[in-house]
């Protein structure tokens, strides 16, 4: 068995990492900390975990040596304290955006000041296994991933990994995304009758996952639009490019189908009969599937591509636990195999 | 069985053994309908299917 601790875990992000690592029959949870919540059960802060845990949260200054660390602190925070973390555990995994890029000038760009630790940012390998199977596998550090940059990123991948894409021209993401984005501390906007029924375009461009698409799929000329629609979880990209002279539906086909062909996680969702035709976020709750879809408008070389995703899930938590089972050599797929409900 | 080919998607499919000339299958990748042209040798064609508009 493996030791893992999660400094931070009183957050939804923190919350979905105890679920699916209270369930994985190769780790043993040794610590949780908060210093918000220190003394209190962990389940009554995450009541689905009620019967399952008797785990009190403790205090970050007595974090124990362990095998694995997860950091699911605010962003900003775990850069500071890294090399302490490095001495309590072989392997970390940070869920927050300090280690996500690999450069500290795109680092200082997109969130505003200067990377508190810049020598570490190459020693990370971005957490996204379709992306980085290999070096994970090999990885002692390991980067989580942002919620929407990952439905962008997946959104784009049989695009760019096949080559049908012009990347020449732009590309454009839109993302509707649920409340639980913005995590579990209130603020104005998420109060129940400013955030019910809302569809608001709170980030019509600059959004600072758009570095992580910049760096990943390496386009220069793309922007991301973020608009907060009525669900809790849930994330659906939708990117609008153009595809390269003589692209056709079949070349899509087989580029989406090789993409899904190769990720366990990674599904294609383009039906002509039933009510999900196309990737919706609502049935994936819970799951760490990524679903894929795509059309294209023969007239004009117009391609649209979509991921929907759990954003706790496939955009923060299950990637990590992916990522994790890599790390250590287990199977894949190990404690994330559950497939969502429905209805729901 | 025999094999064709989807010509939406470009997915492999298996005509079952029994399979009728003019019976309607499934593309089990794309979920299309098919129409079973030919048997010998085998090939299908898509079907008309029910379009989905929301947006009345």
């Amino acid at each position: 068995m493996i030791r893992a601790s999660i400094i931070g875990g009183s957050g939804y992000t923190g919350g979905e990492l105890l679920r699916l690592l209270l369930a994985h029959p190769e780790i043993e949870i040794a610590q949780v900390t908060s210093r918000q919540k220190l003394g209190e059960y962990v389940y009554q802060t995450h009541p689905n975990l009620r019967k399952q845990t008797s785990l009190k949260f403790s205090s970050p200054e007595e974090l124990q040596p362990t095998d694995l660390l997860f950091l699911a602190l605010p962003h900003g925070q775990a850069q500071h304290h890294i090399e302490r973390y490095a001495e309590t555990a072989k392997y970390i995994i940070d869920l927050s955006a300090d280690f996500r890029l690999r450069s500290p000038e795109l680092y200082e760009e997109w969130y505003g000041e200067p990377h508190a630790a810049p020598e570490w940012l190459s020693k990370f390998v971005y957490g996204l296994p379709e992306l980085h199977r290999a070096e994970l596998r090999t990885a002692k550090y390991v980067s989580g991933v942002g919620c929407n940059a990952t439905a962008s990123n997946l959104a784009l991948l049989p695009l760019i990994e096949a080559g049908p894409l012009d990347t020449d021209k732009p590309v454009i993401v839109e993302l509707k995304v649920g409340s639980s984005e913005g995590g579990a501390s209130a603020n104005p906007g998420s109060h129940h009758p400013e955030r019910s029924s809302v569809v608001r375009t709170y980030a019509p461009y600059g959004h600072r996952h758009t570095a992580e698409v910049i760096q990943e799929m390496g386009l220069q000329n793309v922007s991301l639009t973020m608009t907060s629609v009525d669900l809790v979880r849930g994330a659906l990209a939708t990117v609008h490019g153009y595809v390269k002279d003589g692209v056709a539906i079949k070349d899509l086909w087989k580029a989406y189908r090789n993409a899904a062909a190769g990720n366990p996680f990674l599904r294609v969702v383009k039906e002509r009969r039933g009510i999900y035709r196309v990737p919706e976020p609502k049935i994936l709750a819970g799951s760490n599937y990524a679903d894929l879809g795509f059309d294209l408008d023969p007239a004009t070389g117009h391609v649209i591509s979509m991921c929907a995703i759990d954003n706790l899930m496939k955009g923060a938590s299950g990637s990590a636990v992916q990522s994790m089972n890599l790390m250590m050599g287990f199977e894949e797929t190990l404690g994330l195999e559950f497939m969502g409900l429905h209805p729901i | 069985m025999s094999t064709t080919t989807c010509p939406e998607c470009m997915a492999e499919i298996e005509l079952e053994t029994g399979t009728e000339l003019n019976e309607i299958i499934v593309c089990p990748d794309c979920g299309v309908d098919l129409e079973v042209i030919s048997l010998n040798p085998p090939e299908v064609e898509l079907a008309p299917m029910e379009e989905e508009d929301w947006g009345e």
